[in-house]
């Protein structure tokens, strides 16, 4: 969050803080619409886990932490150690390589976060041996990175070009057919639904959109309307 | 939703804690890391074998640790697979200095947070893990899908073997090849004739028509391959077996697992092992073993599955092996 008129440049531990929380009220509030997506076409538990795992991450942000590294370690050990599904391993992967890539810094300018962002989507590929393409949360993810680094000029821009670019890629998962993850048991069957780790991926990209936005968080409704346009 | 439950964010805890007083000497259940241990450890030098996975499939895993078949079982969230910490607690619980099998059934979180755990064990004690994914369901094709075939109730046959060639005192290198010939000799399909609930969702998963069937459904109600009507058992049990023969391996005789997903009586389950044996001995195939219950369930589910498991004397001998478990008990 910021004050009203100064744009944030970068991200330190309040403003990654801040993103963190704000994940856990949108994870929260979009819970039960994760699982629906999820009943669709796979076992109707992403929303109530990530919601245990988003839970359990607001309750360590409260911790000290020495730098951006060792906040976002731990995210990522607490989100590997209370989702489960295959959530859990990608998240966590996600957060814990974001946190090396930030390795000694004290906040994260344009370029820095565009390299943690990338290290966490890499982990993702890695961990998920998945790409793009396959109705996975990474069909949120590398468009995000793609608008980010098109837009690159200032770090609100790119953040906000980033959700921009998670919504859409979100969205565009509907019509895709499943080749990795569970909903690949559906085979062609999944055509139609979009993917519930995209559209949580979209919430982590919104949550870090209302930290950089002039203003600080948009009200609940706006996110909830954009969680909506989801089904 | 109508279940026995007290509050719907502690049913696993909940379950276990009454898994842990009705075995009190079996069984020993660590509520922490919601890890199902043997009540009575195996020997030092003996291969340990964990399992483990979402809960709602009981007895599916819990009910299969004891002499004879598991280690220990970790329970994830109801069909959510267990973290890594639940399965690191295990793998040190259990580890007699020869190595320990996990046996994961093919969805993509439990091979994600076992493959992790293996690591982690790897690097914190030096424990050689090693990994077998059961993948028995015929029902999606695995030609076109990485993910591929997704594991069922075969992953109590490779359990019951590996466990008896574990406490025969075999290599890590002997139990794992064991597990994996189980594996690929085994093939399953199941059919779902009402939804499931899961607790933390109250509302059925999908919705059937009251003289509708899925045909080859997964364990977490994951759509199966079609719909059909209802029809008589003996015509549903040759749907069922005639994929599941067309991609078994092998020739020879056969153990014949008939599986209820949770809500479907065993007078029904009856009814359609003795259909399944019709058709196995019209089309010429023995059956030379039988298991009929609920094994690999799927919370409320009504519903069967049926596997077959091409068997060879080896085979046949460590399924013949005494077991003494809460929920297969033979010889012992």
């Amino acid at each position: 969050m910021t004050s009203e008129n100064t744009p944030v440049s970068e991200l330190g531990l309040h403003e990654l803080t801040t993103w963190l929380r704000r994940c856990t009220e949108l994870i929260d509030e979009n819970a039960p619409h994760l699982t629906d997506l999820d009943a669709a076409i796979g076992d109707a538990d992403h929303g109530a886990n990530m919601q245990r795992g988003f839970d359990a991450v607001a309750g360590i942000l409260d911790g000290e932490y020495e730098d951006v590294q060792a906040l976002m370690k731990k995210v990522g050990m607490t989100l590997v150690s209370s989702v489960g599904g295959a959530s859990g391993p990608l998240y966590g992967t996600f957060f814990l390589r974001f946190a090396t890539s930030a390795k000694g810094a004290d906040a994260l300018d344009l370029h820095a976060l565009f390299a943690a962002l990338q290290a966490g989507v890499h982990g993702i590929e890695e961990r998920g041996k998945s790409m793009i393409g396959q109705k996975t949360m990474l069909d949120a993810w590398v468009p995000a990175l793609d608008a980010y680094q098109r837009a690159g000029e200032t770090l609100q821009g790119a953040v906000l070009a980033g959700a921009a670019g998670a919504q859409e890629g979100r969205d565009a998962t509907g019509p895709m057919e499943a080749t990795k993850g569970r909903a690949s048991y559906l085979g062609e069957r999944s055509v139609g639904h979009i993917d519930p780790g995209a559209a949580s991926t979209a919430l982590l990209w919104e949550a870090l959109a209302d930290v950089v936005r002039p203003g600080g968080p948009t009200p609940d409704g706006e996110a909830d309307a954009d969680g909506e346009a989801a089904s | 939703m109508k279940k026995l439950i007290d509050a719907t964010a502690d049913v696993v805890v909940d379950a276990l804690r009454g898994m842990a007083l009705t075995h009190p000497d079996d069984l020993q259940v660590d509520l922490e890391n919601r890890v199902v241990l043997r009540g009575r450890p195996k020997a030092d030098g003996k291969v340990a074998i964990i399992s483990g996975g979402g809960s709602g499939h009981e007895p599916l895993h819990g009910g299969f640790v004891g002499e004879g078949m598991l280690d220990a079982a970790c329970a994830g969230e109801v069909f959510t697979s267990p973290v890594p910490d639940q399965i690191t607690a295990a793998i040190a619980a259990v580890d007699r200095g020869a190595g320990v099998l996990q046996i994961v059934k093919n969805y993509t979180g439990d091979v994600m947070n076992f493959e992790m755990a293996a690591e982690l064990a790897d690097a914190e004690s030096g424990t050689e893990v090693r990994s077998v994914v059961t993948n028995d369901d015929v029902a999606v094709e695995d030609s076109t899908f990485t993910a591929g075939r997704r594991g069922v109730g075969g992953t109590v046959l490779v359990e019951k073997i590996a466990g008896a060639a574990a406490e025969e005192g075999r290599s890590l290198d002997e139990v794992t090849a064991i597990a994996e010939r189980v594996n690929q000799n085994a093939r399953s399909l199941g059919v779902a004739l009402t939804s499931v609930t899961v607790p933390a969702n109250g509302k059925p998963s999908f919705e059937l028509g009251e003289d509708e069937i899925e045909i080859g459904i997964g364990i977490h109600g994951e759509p199966g391959r079609r719909r059909e009507k209802i029809a008589p058992a003996r015509e549903i049990a040759r749907t069922m077996l005639e994929p599941i023969l067309a991609e078994l391996p092998g020739e020879g005789p056969v153990l014949l697992l008939v599986n209820g997903m949770g809500a479907t009586p065993l007078l029904e389950l009856y009814i359609l092992a003795a259909d399944a044996h019709a058709v196995l001995e019209e089309k010429g195939v023995e059956v030379a073993r039988d298991l009929v219950g609920n094994y690999v369930t799927s919370l409320d589910m009504a519903g069967a599955s049926i596997t077959l498991l091409r068997l060879d004397e080896e085979l046949t001998a460590l399924w013949d092996a005494p077991v003494a478990t809460p929920a297969l008990r033979r010889g012992l």
